[in-house]
């Protein structure tokens, strides 16, 4: 079982607030994302695997104290401003926790190379024999 | 187990590892044999392909992503023939006089480490790129950095044949960067030095022996399968030498029934870094030549030191702090960003070591000292009024509130731009030039090796990387880490005849 398959929704959701171009992902593209991510994870110790799980659990059901709806059920202002509430935490768990949250799936998006095109990164191997004419 | 049976044993192939590797591979011809363990992989010149996730996993520990035991910064440590000479972007200074003085090692001498590193800026052809190698985000930095005032500065760098591909830290796709892998490891395999790779150290015994587990290659994973076959080896050797960096090394020891100084793990300082960016009005040459000549030396004065950079999609994305819309658009302005690396000139602090967890694996214990803070602040001052200076739009900076400062605020980056916005855990910081753990000094009271990277009390045990500094280079160290490691190699050959006995 892939280590996103309990949290996958709410991982999404996060996603779109992270990435919003994220809304526009096809279902494929979204799988490729998630394998970047899943083969990050794959290396992880399994306690780190959980961790991760269980700060998306938290992720979604904590808005429910403040909006009175999951995470997944909110609108894309309040998930902003949830997470950004969550980014700034006093508590250093919440807010190491979310950057590694947000780290993989900048991984997941990023590292696509259908991403670094679509955002104008063109290195090339061949250097400058590549860029001049 | 399998036993095998060696004179000397090295543990490692990056700066440290190769150069010892070199300087003592003319005693093979004495019938001296001489191998190499390397954790990682031997991958092939056509497998380095500049793609950003594939090459990470494929060079580095965890990706690139060792994060420090409170989760505050990550660590990137190369994992492979080379070890980190194959990730670095070759810059090359030499050890700074006052550096070395503070050091206050006995028996080590600036001009002896100064010699010692011309020896191997000429055998790793170091030199200034010429203009015409130069791309734009170089050049504002110049431009920059001299309209706000700054002494900037060439790095002279260990290229052969650079095409500009600009990925460095990804392993050169064209085999242009002198590192260990192109120079020192090949000259010693000439010579008859044997290198194993995917092979890890599992301990160091007090009869000499090295116990190494020999892993098969993954399937589908980058590199060539072991020179050994997999399973578990006891190596015996008479002279063993730690090559394996600043967490390697000390972890290594920590997890060997050695009779070790107390010290051993302490002292840990790593330069930690942020990447900072800024958004130009025009496109600029930035993702081709190469990505790291200039830099602005403020280590004496200010705690930090400026380098040009360039990182790939998902690198730059991760050192943008915040998330959302203002964070896509910093990331789509990609063709317009011009990108500094601010590096603080941190020193060893009490706590900030390298232990081992119960399963033997390192752990890195790194708080953020109010004056590493401070260095990291003022670096980002200083790189704001650069980018403003060179024209930028607007600059991101990590402790501003927001992040991102429009050019009219050019004149206020000191009063924006402070102490009061560090937030552990929220900031990308990350590191890459990991030193201590196993410094040098006088006694078992106060270091773990002496002046040649003898283990105290342990004669045949010899460290040879940057886990030797006593505290911080405050530049890059690979250079200064193959210049003790020829000492080491000198003292090595020094004791042979009493060792190999």
């Amino acid at each position: 079982m892939a280590v996103l398959d309990p949290v996958r929704p709410a991982f999404r959701a996060v996603g779109q607030t992270v990435v919003p171009e994220a809304a526009r992902l096809t279902e494929s593209e979204w799988a490729a994302v998630e394998d970047i991510v899943e083969q990050a994870l794959a290396t992880r110790p399994p306690r780190l695997q959980r961790q991760l799980v269980t700060l998306i659990r938290l992720l979604q059901w904590l808005p429910l104290f403040r909006y009175g709806r999951p995470f997944t059920a909110l609108d894309p202002t309040h998930r902003t401003r949830f997470l950004a509430a969550i980014q700034d935490a006093p508590v250093l768990l919440l807010r190491r926790g979310f950057w590694g949250l947000r780290t993989l799936v900048l991984m997941g998006y990023y590292a696509r190379p259908v991403a670094a095109t679509e955002i104008g990164y063109q290195a090339d191997p061949r250097g400058w024999e590549a860029r001049r004419p | 187990m399998t036993e095998r049976v060696y004179e000397v044993v090295i543990i490692g192939s990056g700066a440290g590892g190769g150069t010892v590797a070199q300087a003592l591979a003319p005693m093979v011809r004495d019938g001296v044999r001489i191998l190499v363990l390397e954790k990682g992989p031997r991958l092939a010149d056509g497998e380095f392909t500049g793609r950003e996730m594939e090459m990470a996993t494929a060079l580095y520990e965890d990706g690139g992503g060792f994060l420090t035991a409170d989760g505050t910064m990550t660590l990137a440590f190369a994992c492979t023939y080379g070890g980190s000479t194959v990730v670095y972007t070759g810059t090359s200074l030499t050890a700074p006089e006052r550096v070395v003085r503070h050091w206050n090692v006995p028996g080590l001498d600036h001009a002896d480490v100064v010699r010692r590193s011309e020896k191997y800026l000429r055998e790793n052809n170091v030199h200034l790129l010429g203009p015409d190698a130069l791309n734009d985000n170089n050049r504002l930095f110049v431009e920059g950095g001299r309209r706000a005032g700054y002494h900037v500065e060439q790095f002279p760098v260990n290229v052969k044949g650079c095409r500009g591909s600009s990925f460095c830290n990804l392993g050169c796709p064209n085999q242009a960067k002198q590192g260990t892998n192109r120079v020192q490891l090949p000259a010693a395999e000439r010579d008859g030095v044997e290198v194993v790779t995917r092979a890890e150290v599992l301990r160091i015994e007090v009869d000499r022996s090295v116990v190494v587990r020999v892993g098969e290659k993954p399937a589908g994973g980058k590199g060539a399968p072991s020179e050994w076959a997999p399973g578990d080896y006891r190596v015996r050797g008479k002279i063993v030498v730690s090559a394996g960096g600043a967490i390697g090394s000390p972890a290594l020891l920590l997890r060997s029934p050695l009779p070790t100084p107390r010290c051993l793990g302490d002292g840990f300082t790593c330069h930690p870094a942020l990447i900072l960016v800024a958004e130009h009005p025009r496109a600029i040459t930035n993702d081709v030549g190469h990505p790291k000549s200039f830099f602005v030396d403020r280590g004496a004065e200010e705690r930090f030191v400026l380098e040009t950079c360039m990182y790939f999609p998902f690198t730059t994305a991760k050192a943008i702090t915040g998330f959302g819309a203002a964070h896509s658009a910093m990331v789509r302005a990609f063709p317009r960003l011009q990108m500094i690396l601010v590096l603080a000139c941190d020193h060893a602090t009490p706590g900030n070591r390298i232990t081992a967890d119960a399963a033997g694996k390192p752990v890195v214990h790194y708080r953020f000292t109010p004056e590493t803070v401070d260095g990291l602040v003022r670096g980002t001052v200083a790189s704001a009024k650069i980018f403003f200076a060179a024209g930028a739009l607007r600059v991101h900076a990590p402790f501003a509130d927001p992040p991102l400062i429009d050019a009219r605020d050019a004149a206020r980056v000191e009063a924006l731009i402070t102490t009061r916005h560090w937030r552990p855990g929220k900031t990308t910081v990350s590191a890459a030039h990991l030193m201590g753990g196993c410094g040098m000094g006088r006694s078992a009271a106060d270091s773990v090796t002496d002046v040649w990277g003898r283990v105290h009390g342990i004669p045949w045990l010899r460290v040879a990387d940057a886990s030797l500094f006593p505290d911080s280079l405050e530049i890059n160290p690979y250079v200064t880490i193959m210049a003790l490691a020829d000492r080491v190699a000198e003292g090595i050959r020094e004791d042979a005849r009493e060792l190999l006995a």
